[in-house]
């Protein structure tokens, strides 16, 4: 290595459960990459996964992953390449075991070290915690989880780098957690390869803006990416973005060369404000990182340079995701035609809304929206220009209520169809039947001290 | 003259519960201090009046060329919950650009701004 200075590859191949089948393999393929880091969970994820568990205690993890590690494991054992998922959800065992029959159907059984991190599922812990002292208070209302404990179908503590690190230390060469952090999944490798202390938070929030930057795979690379969007190269064959980061906490974003999309400070900086708050202080369980020190440098041909991040130490807390039932909703859809196509969604509208006044239905909400016509920008495109709104060749009314009472909802989604024939004219687009009645599970984001929190990490 | 943000800026948004973020990033870093100037708190507060039921923060990020928005109550509560179709703030950013700004035609020809339609 000498007169060469180390950079490890960390490549993000899923930027959520759904992303793209072919990314993570084609990341391996592609060229070289020392990661594959998968994220595969949202805020409502680990209640559905919560249920599927539920019904069958092999379940509760992300399915998905198991298929692209088939695609994936000849990479991991014939060429040393890592990888690092959140695909455990609230099983990440159980997910470990349907990996490990996989590697011996690939006959790769004997060269997989799975290291499994548990902990996060504080679900059985929860009166428990309550009774210590510990609230668990909504971060947004300040309400206490007393109020809703019955209805809690899962809680989640959100980890940080430290296990995985400890995982890879040991050996691993995939690593499956539950809920931690998506941006541990990138910082981890680079702390475990450069041996980055768990203090320096210069270093600590590096790592962590590294994994924010590629989180969201393709998001960055030109997918879902405004800015010049007509002359992104190539969609359907697009790169997933690669971090390479070195020692000193500077990375580039680049990826695979002959794929399609880009790399810009345009489509990096769109990705760096996705989802922010305060930009001062991005609190992580490993680090406040700092957004405004961000110094990028477009060294063209797809690689951006970053580096200049600075951060402060972390806090004592962890961020806790936990979903409860929150009563039911339903969305009711119709097409109205020109002429006159929003004038008529109007007045549907207002029959629809007498009606569930004379049945006296009582909802928390009823919402109102008229796709093509604002649904978007509400009031923000209709009084911008009135005359757009006069010839529109059609107007999809979409009628959504929310309530605790499961009869009005279940009543609410029978009064669609009638509209038909007894409602204004020119209605059509009702082909897919009555509105399904769906369960809301609501997210209760918490803070935990960070102190009762133990996460334990299993390498076989 | 008037400047639609649409032609100077881009913009990404994101949620987190029922506040909506949307960044809008300076296509130059020349024109990053207008948007600076121009969009103040108050004028975005102004342009999203009736369509959110809370506040609005806002942040600067020169590094990036960019100010980041918060718009509290504009998701109907937000993630599962919220009835829009836009439950999550995905497209917010969108409406944000539809402001125009109006510009001394001076300054608008000393920093090359593309006129109005």
């Amino acid at each position: 290595m000498s007169g060469t200075t180390k950079v490890v590859r960390v490549a993000a191949g899923q930027g959520f459960w759904g992303d793209w089948l072919e990314a993570p393999r084609r990341q391996v393929e592609g060229g070289p990459v020392d990661y594959l880091m998968l994220d595969y969970l949202a805020e409502v994820t680990m209640s559905i996964l919560q249920k599927q568990k539920e019904r069958d205690p092999k379940m509760g993890y992300a399915r998905d992953f198991v298929g692209a590690m088939e695609g994936v494991m000849p990479a991991v054992a014939g060429r040393g390449v890592k990888v690092i998922a959140n695909a455990g959800g609230v099983n990440p065992v159980a997910c470990a075991a349907a990996v490990r029959v996989a590697a011996r159907k690939l006959g790769l059984d004997d060269r997989i070290r799975i290291g499994v991190i548990t902990g996060d599922d504080i679900l059985p812990r929860l009166d428990a915690l309550l009774a210590a002292g510990h609230p668990l208070r909504n971060m947004d209302t300040g309400a206490p989880l007393s109020d809703v404990r019955d209805r809690v179908l899962s809680a989640n503590a959100y980890i940080g780098s430290a296990p995985i690190v400890e995982a890879l230390r040991q050996g691993a060469n995939i690593v499956i957690t539950g809920r931690s952090t998506d941006t541990a999944l990138t910082m981890a490798p680079l702390r475990h390869e450069f041996g980055w202390k768990g203090d320096d938070w210069n270093l600590m929030a590096a790592g962590i803006i590294a994994g924010h930057i590629i989180e969201c795979g393709a998001q960055c690379s030109g997918g879902n990416c405004l800015w010049d969007w007509r002359d992104v190269p190539s969609l359907d064959d697009v790169g997933f973005p690669i971090v390479e980061g070195s020692a000193d906490g500077t990375f580039v974003v680049t990826k695979h060369p002959n794929t399609g999309g880009r790399i810009t400070r345009q489509t990096v900086t769109e990705q760096l404000v996705y989802e922010m708050g305060d930009p001062h202080a991005y609190i992580t369980p490993d680090v406040t990182a700092d957004f405004t020190s961000i110094k990028l440098e477009d060294l063209g041909h797809d690689r951006v340079r970053v580096y200049g991040i600075t951060g402060a130490p972390a806090t004592d807390k962890l961020k806790v995701s936990i979903a409860y039932e929150a009563g039911f909703k339903a969305v009711g859809t119709l097409v109205y035609s020109w002429p006159d196509a929003l004038e008529k969604a109007q007045a549907a509208d207002r029959v629809l809304r007498a009606r569930l006044d004379r049945l006296k239905l009582k909802f928390d909400t009823v919402l109102t929206e008229y796709i093509g016509a604002g649904a978007t920008h509400g009031a923000l495109a209709r009084r911008e220009r009135p005359s757009w709104m006069r010839d529109l060749p059609e107007v999809q009314l979409r009628v959504g209520v929310r309530g605790p009472d499961r009869a009005a909802v279940e009543r609410f989604t029978r009064e669609i169809a009638p509209m038909i024939l007894t409602g204004p004219p020119s209605v059509t687009g009702f082909a897919g039947g009555r509105p399904k009645v769906e369960e809301i599970v609501a997210y209760w984001p918490a803070l935990i001290d960070k102190s009762v929190i133990t996460t334990a990490v299993e390498v076989a | 003259m008037k400047v639609r943000l649409l032609d100077i800026a881009h913009a990404r948004s994101g949620d987190k519960g029922d506040t909506a973020n949307v960044g809008v990033i300076a296509l130059r870093q020349e024109w990053y201090p207008l948007l600076v100037r121009e969009l103040t708190q108050q004028r975005v507060t102004e342009h999203y009046r009736g369509e959110i039921t809370g506040r609005v923060d806002r942040f600067e990020l020169p590094n990036l060329w960019a100010l980041n928005f918060l718009l509290h109550g504009a998701l109907d509560g937000g993630g599962t919950l919220s009835l829009k179709t836009d439950a999550q703030g995905k497209v917010f950013s969108t409406s944000m650009l539809r402001l125009v700004l109006d510009v001394p035609d001076d300054e608008a020809r000393q920093l090359g701004l593309p006129a109005a339609p």
